[in-house]
């Protein structure tokens, strides 16, 4: 260490090793940062120090349906959305027929998990800013939809809940009841969340203006989600490349306006966030009205999953953009390849683009504010 | 009291003079700390400590500040080693020697010396020296980032506090705490209200807000808790210490949380002096009544601490640059104006 700073004099900056053991990287994110000060010269993102071979496994396994739990492990925040895109995939290589009962309460548990997702990475956000209340509020009502995803699956975090065709059980008797009185209560928690964080002055002073992502780099970097929408794009794959039943819904896609600072801040990001989780609620409020209350969770699939020789690419919207599962089948048990396109590995990468020449304590704002997993980076 | 023990035995007065403020500390950063817990949970939808000694987790402190003294002593290997070690208790003396002129009673203080506010604010700029030293000592670029912060925040920020001081000192016309505590006495303000400094002159009220923002941002707390802000700095200047020297710093960093606060207490709500006149008055009623003013200024702090966000580094020089100690200035101005008109 001694030497490294001796080393250094005569020059103006400082190289600083930001995690993988930083309070506030999100996991094991290895940020290299040359200083002026505390202005970030340079950024370099290293990555690898979660990676597990997912995608090798997925190839070494003998049942296409042996992956799935292990798609739970890429996103650990979002687990259910990474099976739904893996399940999808999979329906559409054998063409099965879904039944109509187990869409719905695959789309109900999308958007739960949908919210939970956003919940963390909003409160973890504010905590990165130094914010520390909003975070265990957020806390408080993801609690509760991991109550319900515990009463529905087994699980609290890795569910294996979606199966090819259908669910591992059917969700609980009272599962309608707990999830809607969910959603009446969650609604005036938003509000309170706005009151608490969002509209803070302090809190838009540090994340207005920063890390402003244009349009255009959004674009040259593969962007989706709400990073994406964050920059004023209005695309949203449940709305543009429709998947499962989401085409059945009425609802918006909030985008960032750049109303407080400049389009495509990270506040912006963040709004698109808050504003996805009112727009959740309203989806599940339609799915719990037209949900059938009787009817299989499980259609008769054939035994070994053995699709026809082809490829295939489906892509999904996670929360934290889209997820795309590109599956090429030799007509084996298992498959040929199996790639996952992460969103949070594009939008770490764009990382170095817009965060030159802002202070370290904007750098926490903005990996924050793209809110990556890296679990999912890595795989 | 004071001439009291003299007249004992010199020795011993000093023994005791010095002994007194360390208990308040000590009882006092124990009370905070499980304090601050049992706040933040109670903000926070919680419950805080709850096991630790039975009724509501109250021995939680001492059970931390036990397991601290047992841990191990780790010292980085590069670390400048003397300044290292020296670093946290030079930061507890400053803050722990600013206590002795403090009047806790009107028949207790430990120094009674006519520059009293002069040498708080002169000891307690120490306080920034230890903190860079503990910085650079580390040997770590976050302490060092750390460190560079704090110092550039505690020197801007003194001087509002001092600008804010001076309003009052004008307003008052002593430097001894003990004679401005005492002329704050009796109950005749407006009629009604207690003869406090805040509520004689409307500009120092002003200076009021001023002073607590900026003792705020001295004791390091949220928005301006800049020098250890864990989630950009790791822990700033105290990223290295663990055990009984990271105490250390807690202890002075509570210890200079309450010292401003009674400052507060001392130099805008009348000091020990009871709110209703001479009821509830006298030496033990005057320590009862400076303690709760000066820990109500503390839970102030602490209610900020759990509900605000932080300011960016670059930030908070503006505020206290571009507003904080102009406007401290216009007001002395406006004080002292006030003054010669009424």
């Amino acid at each position: 260490m001694m030497e490294v700073i001796s080393k250094d004099t005569g020059k103006r900056e400082m190289v600083i090793n930001m995690g993988p053991q930083h309070p506030s990287t999100h996991g094991v994110l290895r940020l290299e940062l040359v200083l002026d000060g505390e202005v970030i010269k340079e950024a370099e993102p290293n990555i690898g120090y979660l990676h597990r071979c997912f995608e090798k496994y997925a190839e070494l396994m003998d049942d296409y349906a042996k992956v799935i739990p292990y798609t739970d492990r890429m996103d650990y925040v979002s687990a259910i959305n990474q099976e739904h895109g893996y399940v999808i995939a999979l329906e559409r290589m054998l063409e099965l027929e879904v039944p109509e009962r187990v869409e719905y309460i695959r789309v109900i548990m999308a958007e739960l998990q949908r919210i939970a997702s956003h919940l963390l990475g909003i409160g973890a956000f504010g905590l990165d800013l130094g914010a520390f209340t909003p975070f265990l509020y957020c806390f408080t009502e993801r609690e509760k939809i991991l109550d319900i995803f515990e009463r529905a699956t087994g699980a609290r975090l890795l569910y294996n809940y979606f199966a090819v065709a259908g669910l591992m059980r059917d969700v609980h008797p009272e599962f309608k009841t707990e999830t809607s009185d969910f959603v009446k209560t969650f609604r005036p928690k938003i509000k309170e969340l706005n009151d608490l964080l969002s509209y803070n002055s302090i809190f838009i002073k540090r994340t207005a203006n920063i890390g402003v992502l244009p349009e255009k780099v959004a674009f040259n970097y593969g962007a989706s989600g709400p990073v994406l929408r964050g920059s004023g794009v209005k695309w949203d794959l449940r709305k543009n490349d429709p998947y499962s039943i989401y085409d059945r819904f009425d609802f918006e896609i909030p985008v960032g306006s750049g109303e407080l600072g400049t389009l495509g801040d990270c506040w912006d990001r963040y709004i698109v966030r808050v504003r996805e989780m009112e727009q959740s609620l309203r989806i599940i409020e339609q799915a719990l009205d037209g949900m059938p209350d009787e009817g299989d969770v499980m259609a008769a699939i054939p035994k070994r999953i053995r699709p026809k020789e082809g490829e295939i690419y489906t892509r999904t919207e996670t929360p934290r953009g889209e997820l795309g599962y590109y599956i090429i089948s030799d007509k084996s048990a298992s498959a040929f390849r199996v790639k996952a396109r992460a969103p949070s590995f594009v939008h770490l990468s764009m990382l170095p683009a817009i965060s030159k020449g802002s202070l370290i304590a904007d750098m926490v704002a903005i990996v924050g504010s793209i809110d990556i997993v890296l679990g999912e980076v890595d795989r | 009291m004071t001439e009291y023990l003299t007249n004992i035995n010199p020795v011993a007065a000093i023994l005791i003079h010095a002994a007194i403020p360390l208990t308040i500390i000590l009882v006092y950063a124990l009370v905070a700390i499980w304090g601050e817990r049992k706040i933040a949970g109670f903000i926070q939808d919680r419950l805080g400590p709850m096991r630790v000694g039975g009724w509501h987790g109250w021995a939680q402190s001492i059970a931390d500040l036990l397991k601290l003294i047992q841990k191990e002593d780790i010292i980085p290997t590069d670390a400048s080693r003397f300044l290292f070690k020296f670093a946290p208790f030079m930061m507890f003396a400053a803050s722990y020697a600013a206590f002795a002129v403090i009047p806790f009673s009107s028949a207790y203080i430990g120094s009674m010396v006519n520059i009293g506010v002069f040498y708080l604010l002169a000891v307690t700029s120490v306080l920034t020296l230890s903190v860079i030293m503990a910085g650079w000592a580390s040997n770590n670029k976050w302490s060092l980032l750390g460190g560079m912060r704090s110092a550039a925040q505690m020197v801007s920020y003194e001087v509002p506090t001092i600008a804010t001081v001076l309003t009052v000192i004008l307003v008052a016309g002593s430097l001894n705490l003990m004679t401005v505590t005492e002329m704050q006495a009796g109950n005749d303000t407006l009629g009604f209200l207690p003869n406090w400094l805040i509520f004689q002159n409307p500009f120092l009220i002003s200076a009021f807000i001023i002073f607590f923002i900026s003792i705020l941002a001295e004791s390091h707390r949220v928005p301006f808790d800049l020098p250890e802000s864990e989630s950009e700095l790791v822990a700033g200047y105290q990223t290295e210490y663990s055990g009984m020297r990271w105490a250390m710093f807690m202890l002075a960093e509570y210890a200079d949380m309450l010292l401003l606060s009674l400052l507060g207490a001392v130099l805008f709500f009348g000091g020990w002096n009871s709110p209703f006149g001479d009821f509830m008055g006298g030496p033990l009623w005057g320590y009862f009544w400076f303690m709760l003013k000066g820990l109500l200024l503390v839970f102030v702090m602490m209610w900020i601490r759990w509900t605000l966000p932080r300011y960016r580094v670059d930030q908070l020089m503006h505020i206290c640059w571009s507003i904080l100690i102009p406007l401290s200035f216009i007001n002395l101005v406006l004080t002292a104006l006030w003054e010669v008109i009424f």
